[in-house]
């Protein structure tokens, strides 16, 4: 930026969709159905304490303790409850294991259904219209497209998220790991393995 | 309804665009339009079978056309002014010009007098064929298993129909069931052989065949 422009600074003009947002967030305010400090509580949540992360120490956990990881895959929602991760968009998970032979990748065609106690809010590309599109009907060829080439052994199984339940994958754990504590695990836990986008 | 939103097995958007570190928001009017969704959900001003539909009932040349972000803002926008929370023209009037809303809904509740018996209809390992439905409101069975046969891995208990959820307030529970269908019985015998897909389908999305 040349000084010029930092001397005469002009906000640039809102777009169509922010004047929209803030006539709603004013009008909502003036008839008192906003409460002062909710907005900026639930949005500082999801952008600093529900995410990935969260399913990180779910999946390390259920690594390093198989009866944590039976319980885990019986009952996803009251598994995951135990490490103290719940909440809007987690009333029902159901986890579902990565094997050798079989792969898992979840998607939602009707929306954007994603499980926000875990894995936090779906990025754009999980809502967008083709990966909803292409998913259940192409999975191999659109996991190759995004980088994961399975052999045509592994079969894929595909979870379309359009009813209440809401999935996470547990990934297989990687070779070599045998030493690493359950924290250095989880850091290994990236969020596309736990969408099915992607291997570890 | 057969709306834009239902996107499963459309060919033509091409590849999967990923945006390498994507923050949580974009831009500060996304962070306003998810919070001020939450407040309204949180107020009971709408529930989320509703919210669904009013996205679906964008007008599908603007539902493609925009930020997932705005599809919430132009739901809550339709539903707060059908309510009459605000009116469309304190809202256009406060926004300078026309506020694009969802178009009307084409159809009432669906009867609520299909609830679920007590126990389930069907059971896992039940065989299942699905209802070649059509309803003009909201639905949560996609377009792309219909008339197709499957097998129901999961009894996952009852919860309120979303077809009738989504246009009033009344609560028609019934069984939801995880059901597995072979890629070819979906997509033809082109299809991959070692796919599955997994759908969760209400009771009375599902017939015995």
């Amino acid at each position: 930026m040349s000084e010029h422009d930092e001397d005469h600074h002009h906000p640039a003009p809102l777009s169509p969709v922010e004047v929209r947002a803030q006539a709603l967030e004013e009008l909502l305010k003036e008839k008192g159905l906003i409460q002062e400090g909710f907005i900026d509580a639930v949005v500082s949540a999801y952008e600093n304490d529900i995410g990935p992360m969260n399913g990180a120490r779910v999946v390390a956990r259920a690594w390093v303790d198989p009866a944590y990881k039976a319980r885990l895959l019986a009952n996803g929602t009251a598994a995951i409850a135990e490490l103290g991760f719940g909440g809007p968009e987690g009333e029902h998970l159901v986890v579902v294991e990565d094997t050798l032979t079989v792969h898992n990748v979840v998607v939602c065609t009707l929306c954007s259904c994603y499980p926000w106690p875990v894995l936090g809010l779906p990025p754009n590309w999980y809502k967008s219209p083709p990966y909803r599109a292409r998913m259940v009907r192409e999975p191999r060829v659109l996991l190759r497209e995004m980088g994961l080439d399975l052999p045509e052994s592994v079969e894929v199984r595909v979870w379309d998220s359009s009813a209440e339940v809401r999935y996470m994958v547990l990934p297989e754990r990687p070779a070599g790991t045998q030493g690493k504590s359950e924290a250095e695990l989880a850091a290994l836990v990236m969020r596309d393995a736990m969408i099915g986008t992607a291997r570890l | 309804m057969n709306g834009v939103h239902d996107l499963g097995g459309m060919d033509g958007f091409g590849r999967v665009d990923v945006e390498v570190n994507e923050p949580v928001f974009h831009d500060a009017w996304e962070r306003l339009v998810f919070g001020l969704d939450l407040a309204m959900v949180g107020q009971r001003l709408t529930n989320v079978h509703a919210f669904r539909h009013a996205i679906e009932r964008m007008a599908p040349t603007h539902y493609l056309s925009s930020p997932y972000y705005e599809h919430w803002l132009t739901a809550l926008a339709t539903l707060l002014v059908e309510k009459g929370v605000v009116t469309r023209a304190e809202l256009d009037a406060r926004a300078g010009g026309h506020v694009p809303l969802s178009q009307p809904v084409r159809s009432g509740p669906v009867a609520p007098s299909v609830a679920s018996a007590a126990t389930p209809r069907f059971a896992v390992g039940s065989a299942v064929v699905v209802g070649n439905l059509h309803p003009r409101g909201h639905t949560r069975c996609p377009r792309y298993v219909r008339g197709k046969r499957g097998v129901v891995t999961r009894v996952d208990g009852r919860f309120p129909l979303p077809d009738v959820a989504a246009h009033g307030s009344d609560r028609c529970e019934q069984y939801a069931y995880n059901v597995r269908f072979d890629a070819p019985e979906l997509w033809g015998d082109a299809a991959d052989s070692a796919a599955l897909v997994y759908v969760d389908l209400w009771e009375s999305y599902l017939e015995a065949p």
